[in-house]
């Protein structure tokens, strides 16, 4: 036989008085009030983010203080509910920067439109735009809800680049193989 | 000062007791809504309400933010409100007693009280232990039920006034539940006044005798009657928990499903007053559950009070007595609230299986049993 008859036993008469059910409730309430709370105090603790938290998109500079940006445009493309719009910029020729030939001009996200989705964090191949760890936006006005490419940019700061490579771009069109 | 008071008509001292007596049950009640809040806030794990302070107050190092955690200040924020608040009425109540049905409420939860000792004093004059209490009546406990039962009234006035079928339930099934349970409630205290009516002596119903049966010398006279007559206490436990309409037995308000029972059309400051009702009825019904099975102002089982206070001023003597009286009920009031956020509510045809199948016939065995035990005990 591949089954086997489980007895199912009848209530017994102190499991009909409701009262050791009550009592081992009793109990598990009175753990519970003197446990540590379980919620926190919002404004005055804050969350720990964990790592790879989605908050609000933003767009950072690398160590040297260059924007990072090339204004692709793909974030814009990809973006699911059509929240970024760019104006793209070319960087003058007089910038030290002027290899990078593209920057934006106007960055606006509009936060009234994101979803947190996180595709432009994904697929922008220069690494300059992050889902960073703030989680609470508000604003009194639709306009005020718009992060413009100043707001962008003082959310982001600086994030640690491991590649520099515009440098090393700008390194071997200059010196060639000798830059190795 | 105390010449000045005893000059006055003994009416207006019988009134300004009351307000006294008023005067403190009321803030209990009030303190009860909030510890309701913070009990069942660490219960589930939150610390409840802590946040509204006001600055004079906030000044205070320390213990001015221990009452902003506590959450004194949202308590009178919320008493605050319920006064200022605009007074609706539903256009399609019946207004007399829309209006009367709070007021009921009230009423009786606050008579019982004049029977109820609250305390006791060292009467130095006649060396005897004379009860702190509005009326030293020999009624007691009957006068108890009696005004106490008229509580339901609200309910089904508040219910059927509303002219709206979910408060109507709420008063249909407050008026079952309170009849059901009454009689359970009335059975399991008569073992208790045939232990302390020894035959001979004169017949009496008062709470206060009922406490001074639990302060007799020797191990049978000093013991509480809970452990004397655990099952009595039980029943009346019970009892008192459908009695004052709280959970698992609190059918007529059941938000679940009949979205606020019978006080749904109420707003503002009239459903205020339904719960300074509720939390009157729980303070008394502690109270007398205190002074019927835990020994009243007796301290500790086995340790009556009147020893301990007799060589002290008379004052001092009788607010021990409140005190270690009021320590009991407000620990009891604990009970109830510890209860209410631990079960969840009984279906109503459990209820009334559970008054009328199982309560009574438990209720009217153990007065048969402990008849035959104190007939049998008395004898020998």
């Amino acid at each position: 036989m591949s089954f086997k008859t489980v007895e199912r036993k009848p209530l017994t008469f102190a499991e009909r008085t409701y009262v050791p059910q009550i009592l081992s409730g009793l109990k598990t309430t009175l753990r519970h009030m003197v446990k540590p709370k379980e919620t926190l105090e919002y404004p005055e603790t804050r969350p720990i983010i964990p790592d790879g938290y989605r908050g609000v998109p933003t767009l950072v500079k690398d160590p040297h203080g260059r924007e990072k940006c090339v204004s692709c445009q793909l974030c814009e493309f990809v973006c699911p509910p059509k929240a970024i719009r760019i104006k793209p910029g070319e960087i003058s020729a007089e910038s030290d920067q002027a290899h990078v030939e593209k920057a934006p001009e106007e960055f606006d996200i509009d936060m009234l439109r994101c979803i947190y989705c996180g595709l432009c964090q994904e697929v922008c191949p220069e690494e300059a735009i992050w889902l960073q760890n703030v989680f609470s936006m508000s604003g009194y006005t639709r306009e005020e809800m718009v992060n413009d490419k100043t707001r962008l940019y003082e959310l982001g700061g600086t994030l640690p680049d491991d590649h520099f490579k515009w440098d090393k771009k700008k390194a071997a069109e200059e010196a060639g193989n000798a830059a190795h | 000062m105390i010449d000045l008071y005893l000059d006055l008509p003994v009416w207006i001292q019988s009134a300004l007791k009351g307000l006294i007596v008023i005067m403190v049950i009321i803030p209990i009640a009030g303190a009860c809504s909030l510890a309701e809040r913070k009990v069942s806030a660490w219960i589930q794990g939150r610390p409840g309400p802590n946040r509204a302070t006001v600055p004079w107050v906030a000044w205070i190092p320390f213990f001015g933010k221990f009452l902003q955690r506590l959450g004194v200040f949202h308590l009178m924020a919320d008493g605050a409100k319920f006064i200022f608040k605009e007074d609706v009425l539903p256009g399609h109540v019946n207004k007399f007693y829309y209006y009367l049905a709070p007021l009921v409420a009230l009423v009786p939860a606050l008579c019982t009280i004049v029977v109820v000792p609250f305390g006791a004093y060292f009467d130095a004059a006649t060396e005897t232990l004379q009860p702190v209490i509005l009326a030293n009546v020999d009624v007691g406990i009957l006068a108890v039920f009696a005004i106490g039962s008229l509580s339901v009234y609200s309910l089904i006035l508040a219910g059927w006034a509303s002219n709206s079928k979910y408060p109507f339930l709420g008063g249909v099934r407050a008026s079952a539940q309170l009849i059901s349970y009454e009689l359970s409630m009335t059975l399991s205290v008569i073992p208790v006044f045939l232990w302390v009516n020894a035959p001979g002596g004169n017949g009496t119903l008062s709470l206060f005798d009922v406490v001074q049966s639990q302060s007799q010398p020797g191990f049978l006279g000093g013991m509480w009657f809970v452990f004397l007559m655990p099952l009595c206490a039980f029943v009346f436990l019970v009892a008192l928990f459908a009695e004052t309409n709280r959970q698992p037995f609190d059918m007529p308000e059941s938000e679940a499903d009949l979205v606020g029972g019978f006080h749904t059309e109420y707003g503002e400051f009239k459903w205020s007053l339904f719960f300074v009702a509720e939390y009157a009825h729980m303070t008394i019904g502690s109270g007398v559950f205190v002074l019927l099975f835990l020994g009243g102002w007796n301290p500790l089982p086995w340790v009556p009070l009147a020893p301990l206070i007799a060589g002290l001023p008379i004052w001092l003597g009788g607010l021990i007595g409140i005190g270690v009286f009021l320590a009991k009920s407000l620990a009891f009031i604990f009970l109830f609230m510890w209860i209410r956020w631990t079960l969840p509510r009984f279906r109503y045809d459990q209820v009334m299986t559970i008054g009328w199948q199982k309560l009574l016939p438990l209720a009217i065995g153990n007065v048969i049993f402990y008849a035959l035990a104190i007939a049998v005990i008395e004898r020998s």
